[in-house]
């Protein structure tokens, strides 16, 4: 029988030519990732095993971005403990405010993850670099901490959905419409310990930065990873911002998997989640009028380029509704350099939207736009949970850039293919 | 022992939202453990009680704490039909018992007393004797969990290597 992408590359990393879904093994890391959520716990742990040093001041990658700039003193000791063990252990890879930006963003950005590298985050959204053809996933600080001092990690070898896209996305549709479809479609456990494996002709439509988006919010289903096949288009992004070559790594035509599911890009339309769970997808003809207080545009999930481009093109010549706080968050310096660059920066200001500096901020309920109690957001973040965003009677609608930023113009939910019509 | 029994998806943060991540004493932690989904549950529960949950328990971010803060509360093994893979790994790396057993979490309700045996892959209802019974760990994770947890492996696993 034989092995999916997934599969291929793990058995790679633990010297096998075959392995079968079920098997335990241990896997050499080519990259571990931690933020200042999650690494001071992994340090407190990996001081306990007492290692002389980390296995590869290369291989890890330390990232201030959930709470900072720091929100308060207790979140500013959280990562100046992870910057003197950074210091203390020469770590290669620490990104100081200035030059950090939203992990999941800042490492492809930075060319540290290539197609065929296994990669652990103590992230739950580290299953974003899937979308290199890596395989990527969450871990808990434990893992990480063992990660960092091995240079290995424990998995039990998974089973597959391959998704095969067909078609081409048509206007106001995006990567976040897909994976938002796709939760809706299985559910939030839909994947549960299983890779999601995307391919088919519709690949090759999808920019990097919708393949970023699906891949990131493929834990949203329960997937252990998303992973993409690589192609030209995956190489061309490799070559331009990594020194490392790309290993490319393809599921034999035997390979088994648990379900296969195809999805038609071209039938998919704009997609909200409502609360309290990414699978309770509905699209605009089932959607009633829904009044809200804030729109957020960023996080891990979408704070890219071709996020920030559409918000801009769409502000342009609007202005924000004045019940609406709008918030837009660059993902990384480079990203918000670029924006700046490009006029979009202006455009916003123009529109009334603040524009924050990088941070994972209010996706998790971190800072920089809490909500009260009743109200509601529109956010391109990756989860609704009860009390993600603040007080756990709020609500979040997730939903692309697109529709985040008509919803702010509008000041209720809103379609921009509704919009454009209207005009 | 009281059970705590609760529904499907219950996420990471409602186990403990992200507002109480700047800290990391598990003390602390457990003082906000589950309070978004059951306010009570800080002041109910004690030592060596267990939660009894639906489908994909602890699923959304792979915070540790979550763990801590539940282990630390005094809970002693959750009972679920199936976990979120991340808050799986974390508890078995930190040592939490956790159990997937479809027929307990459907049969138990919070005024049952029940008596747990891993090894065996046995939950017992005290007032009838009834025995649900589970898969027990693979001898890989029972390893692990018989020497509490991942850092205590790793750290033997290790000093054996430099021997």
């Amino acid at each position: 029988m034989g092995m999916t992408m997934t599969q291929k590359i793990l058995a790679a990393h633990c010297q096998k030519t075959h392995l079968t879904a079920g098997e335990f093994v241990h896997v050499d890391l080519d990259m571990v990732l931690g933020n200042d959520i999650t690494a001071p716990v992994a340090i407190d742990s990996y001081d306990q095993m007492e290692v002389k040093r980390v296995f590869d001041t290369n291989k890890i990658a330390l990232v201030p971005d959930h709470f900072t700039p720091n929100k308060d003193i207790e979140t500013a000791n959280l990562a100046k403990k992870m910057r003197q063990f950074a210091k203390d252990n020469q770590i290669a890879n620490y990104f100081e405010i200035g030059q950090m930006g939203i992990e999941h963003a800042l490492l492809p950005e930075k060319g540290l993850v290539v197609s065929g590298d296994v990669v652990i985050g103590a992230d739950s959204h580290t299953c974003t670099y899937g979308a290199l053809g890596a395989f990527s996933t969450g871990i808990g600080s434990t893992d990480m901490a063992v990660g960092m001092a091995t240079g290995k990690c424990w998995f039990k070898v998974p089973t597959a959905i391959k998704v095969v896209l067909t078609g081409e996305l048509q206007d106001w549709s995006s990567g976040k419409d897909v994976i938002l479809h796709l939760i809706g479609l299985i559910g939030v456990d839909g994947a549960r310990y299983q890779s999601l494996e995307f391919t088919g002709e519709g690949l090759s439509s999808l920019t990097m930065d919708d393949r970023f988006t699906i891949a990131n919010m493929a834990i949203e289903a329960g997937a252990k990873n998303g992973i993409f096949e690589v192609d030209e288009r995956t190489i061309a992004y490799i070559e331009a911002h990594s020194e490392r070559a790309a290993k490319v790594y393809r599921a034999d035509s035997d390979a088994e998997y648990a379900q296969v599911i195809e999805i038609n890009l071209s039938e998919i339309e704009p997609t909200v989640a409502f609360p309290h769970l990414p699978e309770n997808t509905k699209t605009f003809n089932e959607i009633p009028e829904i009044n809200i207080d804030q729109v957020i545009v960023g996080s891990c999930t979408n704070g890219r380029f071709d996020d920030l481009k559409v918000t801009a093109e769409i502000l342009k010549g609007h202005k924000v509704h004045p019940n609406v706080r709008m918030i837009i968050i660059p993902a990384t310096q480079k990203i918000y350099l670029d924006a700046v660059k490009a006029g979009y920066v202006e455009i916003f200001i123009n529109a009334g939207a603040v524009v924050s500096t990088p941070t994972c901020g209010p996706c998790l309920g971190g800072h920089m736009g809490i909500l009260g109690a009743n109200e509601r957001a529109v956010a391109t973040t990756n989860r609704n949970f009860v009390g993600r965003m603040g007080h756990k009677s709020s609500e979040i609608y997730l939903a692309s850039p697109a529709v985040a930023t008509v919803s702010a113009i509008e000041g209720k939910l809103s379609s921009p293919r509704l919009f454009y019509k209207g005009e | 022992m009281k059970i705590f029994k609760y529904g499907d998806n219950v996420d990471t943060d409602v186990i403990i939202p992200a507002r109480y991540l700047n800290i990391t004493d598990p003390a602390h932690l457990a003082e906000h453990c589950m309070e978004d989904i059951d306010q009570s549950f800080c002041e109910r529960v004690i030592e060596g009680d267990v939660i009894v949950a639906g489908d994909n328990f602890g699923c959304g971010s792979s915070r540790e704490h979550a763990v801590i803060a539940i282990k630390a509360s005094g809970v002693s093994c959750v009972i679920a039909k199936n976990f979120a893979r991340i808050f799986f790994r974390n508890a078995l790396n930190l040592g939490l018992t956790i159990i997937e057993c479809e027929a307990a979490v459907d049969a138990l309700t919070e005024a049952d007393e029940i008596v747990v045996d891993v090894e065996k892959g046995e939950i017992k209802r005290v007032s009838d004797q009834k025995v649900f019974k589970f898969q027990p760990y693979p001898p890989f994770l029972l390893n692990m969990i018989q020497n509490d947890g991942l850092i205590n492996t790793t750290k033997k696993t290790l000093k054996q290597e430099a021997i």
